[in-house]
Formats: C-alpha cells, structure tokens, sequence
C-alpha cells in the first residue's frame, strides 16, 4: 500500500488477543504504527478501539481477570511490551496517554505538568520549571496558564484542562502518545484546538488516537485503522481508507450505513 | 351544565379533586419532615440555652478571667478554685494521645483497604474493623485499666495506675475504625479515572495513592479526623475509669487527670444541691467543652470548603 515513502516502525500489533475474563474482546489483530505519524483507529461503539489502544500501555493489567495473547512490539529496542517479563511500569514511563475526560489531578497546574517528572525522580526546581514551560508550550495553552502556575488544575475549563493533560504528557517526552477519545467531552472551539495540537505534535512525538468522529480522523490522521467487533477490518492511509476502501464493512460504516 | 358536556366535566373534576387530594398529602409529609427536622434543632437550642443560662449563674460568682487563669480546680472545697485549664489540659492531653494513633493508623488502613487490598480482604475486614466501632466505651475504659496499663508498666515502671496515656491509647484504638472507615469511603469515591492517570504517568501504586488519590479525598480525610477529635474531646467512660479523676494541671501523659467530661460525670454522680455553685460548674464546664467541640466543627467546615473535590 506504502509505494513511496514508507515510514519507520514505531510499534508493530502482531496476533494480538485479548481476553476480559472470558470474553474475547480483540481478535488476533496485526498493525504497524509508523514513526512520527498520527493512527486513528476508528468504529462503532464496542468495537474494542478503546481496548486496542489501552493495552499498549498495560492499562488493562489495573484490573483482575485481564489477559492478553500475541505480542505489541515497540521499536527501535524490539520490546515486546505485552511480555510478562516487562515492568508496566517501564511501558508506562516509555508511553502518554490523555483519556476520554480531563482528568487534571487535584494538585496546581505547575504541579500536574511536573508530576511525571518528578515520578522519575527528578527534583530539581530548575529542570522541572524549563520541562513545565516546554510541556505547557508543546500544549498549547503556556499563554494561558503562565500567570497562574499555582492555581488548581481542576479549575480550568474543560478545554484548558485537556490541553494540560496532554502537556503532562508530554512533559516525559513519550516515545508514544495514546489519545482515547480526546475530544468527545469539548465543545467544538476546543476540539479544534486539540485537533490543531495533534497534527503540531506529530512533528516530534508518534500518536495513536481513538476517535468516534469520522471527520476528526480524516481530519487529523495519515493512517486509519477501521475496527469492528474486535477485529481489524481494514488499516491503510487515511486518504486511501476515506476515498476508496477496500472492504464493504468499512465503507459502509464511512458512509454513514452504519454504526 | 348541559348534557352534552356531561362527558367532560368528571374528567376535569376528578382530576382537581387528585390535584387536591395530592396537595393536602405533599403538605403532610411536608410537615411530618419539617417537624422531624425541628426536633432535633430544638434539642441542640435547649442543650445550648441550658447551658448557657446556667452557665451566666455561674459566671455572676466566679469571673471569667479566674475560670481561664486559675492553676487549680477544687469547685467542691471550701477553699474553691475554679481554673478549667486544668480539666482542659486533661482533655487535650488525652485527645492527644488518642489522635496521635488514630490519624496516622487509621489513614494507613483506609490507604491499605482502598488501594491496595483485594475486594475479598475488603469485604471481611471492613466490617470487623467498624465492629470495633461499636463496642461499649465502658468495655474500653476496663480493658485500659486491666489490660494496656498493666502492658504499659512493663515497660515503664513509673507510670502509675491511672494515666492519660493508657486511657489516651485505647481511646485512639476506638476511634480508628471511625476515622479508617470514613477515610476509606472518601478515597474510593475518587474517580477510577484519576487513579488511571497516575498509572499512565508511570506511578506505582504507592505514589497514586498519596500523591493522588489522597489529595483528591482531602476533605473526606479532613471531615473524618474531624470526627475523631470531636469524639476524642468528648469521650467519657474510657477517661473516667482508666485516667483517674483527680484535677491535675499537667501536659504529662505519664501522670493521671481529670478531663472536662469525667470532672462531670464524677459531679453529677454525686448528690449536688440545686443551683449550687458546684452544680453550676457542670454547666460552666459543659459549655466549655461545647465551644471546643464548636471550634473543631468550624474547622473542619472551612477545611471542607476550602479543599472539596474538584472533580
């Protein structure tokens, strides 16, 4: 499909499975991630989008009864970051994530940008001011919230408060960034503002974003990955993937026949 | 009305006549509430307008600058003396020690149920420890008295056999099951959301849960070792059989005292005459520790205001 140009391996699913408890929430799913780019993985509700995304930072190991099968490999080292003998932890230093809903931690805003930092033990109020102001930068929202470091996070707006989320977690400059659902929780000015940051991002940092709007991963994404109960219908470029899909199932949901 | 209305008009008055009748039950229930509420706020302004009329009985024969300077307590001899710091130190003395156990065990075991035991765990110990809760004080104050002085001797020979430290640690060992279990409920309604974005950050379990999860559940903690204070100053039996109750000004927890509520308990047993002044003690020093427990309050309803969850 990739012609010319074809991009690096950032991360690369291969017969992936996963189990919640008894039931198989994602059916041997093989996928690159390619370096520097924005995946959007999109499909209907239920379709284990959220599932895929959240196993690669180990997410699913919070809760009991989880199992995964297959491998994700994570370049360019070659970790398989499902291996049991990987410290989620260690995936989780490596990865971001910014979730469905802001979830800014009741701490100043200085604070939850430096939170990250200072989990990898670093203190020193010199690093840790440069690393806010870069991450809050990188966020897009240093003019806003420069005057007032030390209020609460949690009384930003909503859009405020996702940017910062996304600043914190660019503040540990992750290899790779998982948005899950990013903007479902906005109003349409701050969804745009998001939208903005993600194709600025993707300049320095690898992205994997689940989205319901069809128009937001045409909108931000050079590749997309169409999901449907558990499997992986169809994956290619963006642009490939909206014009000419290959299968009836994704065409149809693109079209609005379903989903 | 004519008849070709007739189809109409039940319709319509029956449905005013529901109307009615529902209105009549809504301002019913209505009073039935307003009524329950009232008796309670009835009972606090009673308690206060008691003490505090007794109180101004008081004060007409002892000033108000001898009740907070005075060294000594001896309202019941005839050379009277009336300095509440001496029954006020006992108490805060005891309170002190109580609190001094209670706060830090009792937020290590609500970190311990919410964050880290399993559901199994949870759902044995939480019960057992909020039975402990529910046995009698008196059974406390016996148990510091035969048990933990005794213990405590062992280990220092000079502690004699009634002390605010014995009674100070079983009073803190009755309050922790208030403090662990209030403090576990604020921490597990924080949102798993938040939580999740800890781990995401590459936190282990330990730093999410004082890093995160306790900042978030900050007020619930506060509102929980409000609690405990408020039933440290005003816990009786435990103080009155294992403390001693000989008024003794002292920040020494190795020494036996008098609190303000086993000073009242001792008063009230014995045959007092009807406003005497040694009657009107009880009420000077009831009132005393009202406004303590009031102050505490106060905080713990600014705290509340001050840090309530954001999310």
């Amino acid at each position: 499909m990739q012609i010319h140009d074809t991009p690096t391996l950032k991360a690369e699913a291969r017969n992936l499975n996963f189990y919640y408890g008894e039931v198989k929430a994602l059916k041997s799913i093989n996928m690159p991630i390619y370096d520097k780019k924005v995946t959007a993985l999109i499909g209907p509700s239920g379709c284990g989008k959220s599932t895929y995304l959240r196993s690669f930072n180990r997410m699913h190991d919070l809760y009991p009864g989880n199992r995964y099968e297959g491998e994700i490999r994570f370049y360019p080292d070659n970790t398989n970051l499902l291996s049991p003998e990987v410290d989620p932890i260690e995936v989780r230093m490596r990865l971001g994530m910014v979730f469905q809903k802001p979830n800014p931690f009741p701490k100043t805003i200085y604070e939850n940008v430096a939170y990250g930092l200072r989990v990898r033990g670093e203190n020193n109020s010199r690093v840790l001011d440069d690393k806010v102001e870069q991450a809050l930068r990188g966020a897009a929202i240093w003019d806003e919230v420069k005057d007032r470091l030390q209020e609460m996070a949690p009384n930003l707006s909503g859009g405020q408060q996702q940017r910062l989320c996304i600043a914190r977690a660019l503040a540990t400059d992750p290899e790779l960034l998982l948005f899950d659902e990013p903007t479902s929780a906005l109003d349409p000015i701050a969804t745009g503002a998001i939208e903005e940051l993600v194709h600025e991002l993707k300049k320095r940092v690898t992205i994997l974003i689940v989205t319901h709007n069809m128009q937001q991963a045409a909108r931000v994404s050079d590749y997309t990955a169409y999901m449907y109960l558990g499997e992986l219908i169809e994956f290619g470029k963006t642009d490939e993937i909206f014009i000419k899909p290959q299968d009836k199932r994704t065409e149809d949901y693109i079209t609005g026949r379903m989903g | 009305m004519s008849a070709n209305n007739a189809s109409d008009l039940p319709g319509v008055s029956d449905r005013l006549a529901y109307n009615a009748m529902r209105n009549w039950k809504e301002r019913l229930i209505e009073t039935v509430l307003l009524a329950a509420a009232a008796i309670s706020v009835l009972t606090t302004l009673g308690i206060v307008y008691v003490l505090v009329s007794e109180s101004f009985h008081f004060f007409q024969n002892v000033s108000i600058i001898d009740f907070l300077t005075d060294t000594q307590w001896t309202p019941l001899f005839d050379d009277a003396h009336f300095g509440i710091m001496v029954l006020i130190s006992g108490t805060l003395v005891s309170s002190g020690v109580a609190l001094l156990l209670a706060i830090p065990m009792g937020t290590i075991i609500a970190i311990y149920l919410s964050e880290f035991a399993n559901p199994k765990v949870r759902e044995v110990a939480k019960p057992i420890l909020e039975l402990l809760g529910g046995i009698p004080t008196i059974v406390f104050g016996y148990f510091a008295l035969l048990v933990v002085t005794p213990i405590l001797q062992f280990f220092l020979p000079s502690l004699p056999g009634f002390s605010l430290l014995s009674a100070g640690l079983v009073m803190g060992i009755m309050i922790v099951p208030y403090i662990a279990s209030l403090s576990e409920d604020a921490m597990r309604a924080v949102p798993m959301s938040m939580r999740e974005g800890a781990f995401a950050m590459g936190s282990t379990k330990l730093y999410t849960a004082v890093h995160v999860v306790v900042p978030a559940a900050i007020s619930g903690l506060a509102a929980s070792y409000i609690l405990g204070i408020s039933r440290a100053v005003g816990e009786t039996m435990i103080l009155a059989v294992a403390a001693g109750m000989q008024p003794n000004l002292t920040w020494n927890p190795m020494e036996p005292a008098a609190t303000i509520t086993s000073y009242i308990v001792q008063v009230a047993l014995g045959d007092l005459p009807h406003g005497s002044i040694g009657y009107q003690t009880i009420f000077a020093a009831g009132l005393t520790l009202l406004l303590i427990t009031l102050v505490f309050n106060i905080l713990g309803q600014w705290l509340r205001a001050k840090y309530r969850e954001a999310y």
